[in-house]
């Protein structure tokens, strides 16, 4: 499967954009953590807005970010969207409400709790009413999720937006699903080469070929196991260092996603 | 899209347990929706309940997915017809090469919920060991479970985009099998009763009292049922004999409106069916009868009247969803599969619990099960966040 990548948008502890992130994947500037920081989109309509959890702002941003630099059309780009845990506070919230004797919801917090809440945002920030998905594939979502948007994007002949995120779970359920950071990220993925395009990739899903690549920066390797949407590390170093190498992430019951990165020069000035 | 032979299918759903129990009801319009006993639920209203869950936990190699969707999940995946068809298939293709891309909307979350309740009111501390997070909670367990019990190693993924999941993975195997990624795929999931879909949908107010009433002028919501279903997919060139059933297309789009309300034209609606149309390669005048979405709540059956008359005119419709409940997550491979057992059997269902037609719908909505030969069948649906996804089975070529 060969495809490529016209844009990049990435929140993550002390990684607050890509070009910041860029920057530091690439050895250029040191690594230093800093918490996570969301805003809500000023894109959304005022109800959605005052609505929009941190898990929306966190998928929001990231994909903002990546169609910025793809400069690519929101109202007509499909979309995948992989997250392991969805919205996890708002699930707490309702999963604590349950439990009291009068087990009142409030109905934002129930159409907030679904896995597909955050494309139904960013569909209504965008006015997109392209095809959308969202999956799920625990620690793997987001090598699940990279296959989905690439099968789509060759599927259909057209470029895919993919945002993958994940936030820590509140205390109760932090317990049995650690998740140690928010991360988040959004990558534009095209079937075909533009004046956007940063990289070309091969990939090919594979068995008994791991393990998954890891980050030799201690603190960067802790980023990318600690949140399942962080394991995107590994490749968006390669993309940082503008490198030709293959990374493997682990994808479900044991197979791999092997991604060969070219990096495509940038047009003379 | 090059059409996909259904090759086996199973369902499990308050009509019975197998294709010939819900056959059955569907042409005899006897309703599965029974007054509310589930758990300690205190509401007014009707669910599509499957009994007999609480009693028969997934043990053995699998005891750390035991939930009540995976108990749902393993009704429908122990069906012999499908368990048999699917073990052919991994003979014949390998288990690598069968993918498994299933939905669910809130996977094992009872089962949380009932460890949230039963926390230390004195210290607030959960019992760890009521919660079977990755097994039950997490998202993915469905996909996990089928794939493990079906003893099958390719793709795989969860789709969760609420009342539209188990409709849009069809779409996923499509694409997955086009790109040669697998040979043939297992499709569907489950969705089961639990206390934050009950009281969820209480709160916005959508939860009928009665046995839901699609497309009735007196139609006051849903009623939730619950329902696991899996379809086995291959190309048409490797498949056995099998159904005779063909998954011919796809449509999806978003309604870009409202998290909980659908766009007030339809818009996004009419996009997924045009789009289904387009990939089968069809004219609307093709469509033999339609399995709407019509989960009976006021707005939803009054958009989705519009864009079928605008897009298909007088071609039959209606709803289960009184027969079945909406079995939210689950609805799309249910509906799927009575999608085919209409075309395989020369029927459009009962739809026993709608009394009197909304006059201001101006679709062709049948009441009354009706024996006719259909070659194409259109099935829909529609979930929160404006997911939208269209499905066109029809007879193998």
């Amino acid at each position: 499967m060969k495809f490529y990548v016209d844009g990049i948008g990435v929140r993550g502890p002390g990684l607050p954009n890509w070009t910041t992130a860029r920057a530091v994947l690439a050895g250029c500037a040191p690594y230093q953590p800093a918490e996570v920081t969301l805003t809500t989109s000023d894109t959304l309509p005022p109800a959605e807005r005052r609505r929009a959890t941190d898990t929306v702002k966190l998928a929001i941003a990231v994909c903002s970010e990546a169609m910025h630099h793809a400069g690519a059309c929101s109202a007509t780009t499909p979309s995948v969207f992989a997250s392991s845990g969805g919205d996890g506070a708002t699930i707490t919230a309702i999963l604590e409400n349950l439990a009291t004797p009068a087990r009142e919801l409030s109905p934002t917090r129930f159409h907030n709790s679904v896995h597909n809440a955050p494309a139904g945002y960013w569909s209504i920030a965008t006015q997109s009413r392209a095809a959308s998905t969202t999956v799920c594939g625990y620690d793997a979502s987001f090598a699940v999720g990279l296959l989905e948007a690439t099968s789509q994007a060759l599927a259909s002949n057209c470029s895919v937006l993919l945002a993958a995120y994940d936030l820590p779970y509140p205390p109760a359920l932090h317990a049995v699903r650690p998740i140690a950071h928010g991360f988040g990220l959004g990558l534009v993925l095209s079937p075909y080469a533009n004046v956007h395009s940063v990289a070309e990739c091969r990939m090919e899903l594979t068995r008994d070929c791991g393990p998954a690549t890891a980050l030799a920066d201690p603190m960067l390797e802790a980023l990318r196991v600690g949140n399942p949407a962080a394991r995107a590390l590994s490749l968006l170093l390669v993309l940082a260092k503008r490198s030709s190498q293959t990374v493997l992430i682990d994808y479900v019951s044991g197979q791999l996603l092997a991604v060969t990165l070219q990096p495509i020069a940038a047009p003379a000035p | 899209m090059s059409p996909l032979v259904m090759s086996a299918y199973s369902i499990e759903s308050c009509l019975g347990s197998g294709l010939s129990a819900t056959l059955d009801s569907l042409r005899s319009g006897r309703s599965g929706l029974r007054p509310c006993s589930f758990e300690t639920v205190d509401l007014v209203t009707v669910v599509g309940m499957v009994e007999g869950l609480t009693t028969e936990p997934v043990s053995g190699t699998l005891a750390a997915y035991d939930c009540r969707n995976n108990r749902l999940a393993r009704r429908a995946l122990e069906q012999a017809d499908f368990a048999r068809a699917v073990a052919a298939a991994r003979r014949r293709y390998g288990a690598h090469r069968i993918g498994v891309f299933a939905g669910t909307s809130t996977a094992g979350i009872h089962e949380s919920e009932l460890a949230f309740r039963a926390r230390d009111s004195a210290t607030d501390r959960l019992d760890l060991a009521g919660i079977r997070y990755r097994g039950a909670h997490n998202t993915f367990s469905i996909a996990d479970f089928t794939q493990r019990s079906l003893a099958l190693a390719g793709p795989a993924l969860a789709v969760s985009t609420a009342c539209a999941s188990t409709a849009k993975v069809f779409g996923v195997a499509a694409r997955m099998i086009e790109l040669g990624l697998c040979d043939a795929a297992v499709v569907g999931g489950a969705d089961s009763l639990c206390l934050t879909t009950l009281y969820g949908f209480h709160s916005l107010q959508l939860t009928a009292s009665g046995p839901c009433r699609p497309f009735d002028e007196a139609r006051d919501g849903i009623s939730i049922g619950e329902a696991a279903g899996y379809a086995l997919l291959e190309r048409a060139a490797d498949a056995g004999s099998g159904s005779g059933i063909a998954l011919l297309g796809v449509g999806e789009s978003s309604d870009a409106y409202h998290m909980s309300s659908p766009h007030p034209e339809g818009r996004g609606a009419l996009s997924a069916m045009e789009l289904a149309l387009s990939a089968a390669n069809l004219m609307a005048s093709d469509i033999d009868y339609v399995n709407l979405h019509g989960t009976a709540t006021r707005i939803g059956d009054a958009v989705e009247d519009r864009a079928i008359t605008a897009l298909l005119g007088a071609t039959p419709c209606n709803s289960t969803k009184g027969l079945t409940g909406h079995t939210l997550g689950a609805s799309g491979i249910v509906e799927a599969i009575i999608a085919a057992l209409c075309i395989e059997h020369g029927f459009i269902p009962a739809s026993p619990t709608t009394r009197k037609l909304d006059p201001q719908c101006t679709s062709h909505y049948v009441l009354d099960s009706v024996s006719r030969p259909l070659q194409r069948v259109m099935s829909n649906s529609f979930g929160f966040g404006g997911s939208n996804c269209s499905l066109i089975l029809g007879r193998q070529k």
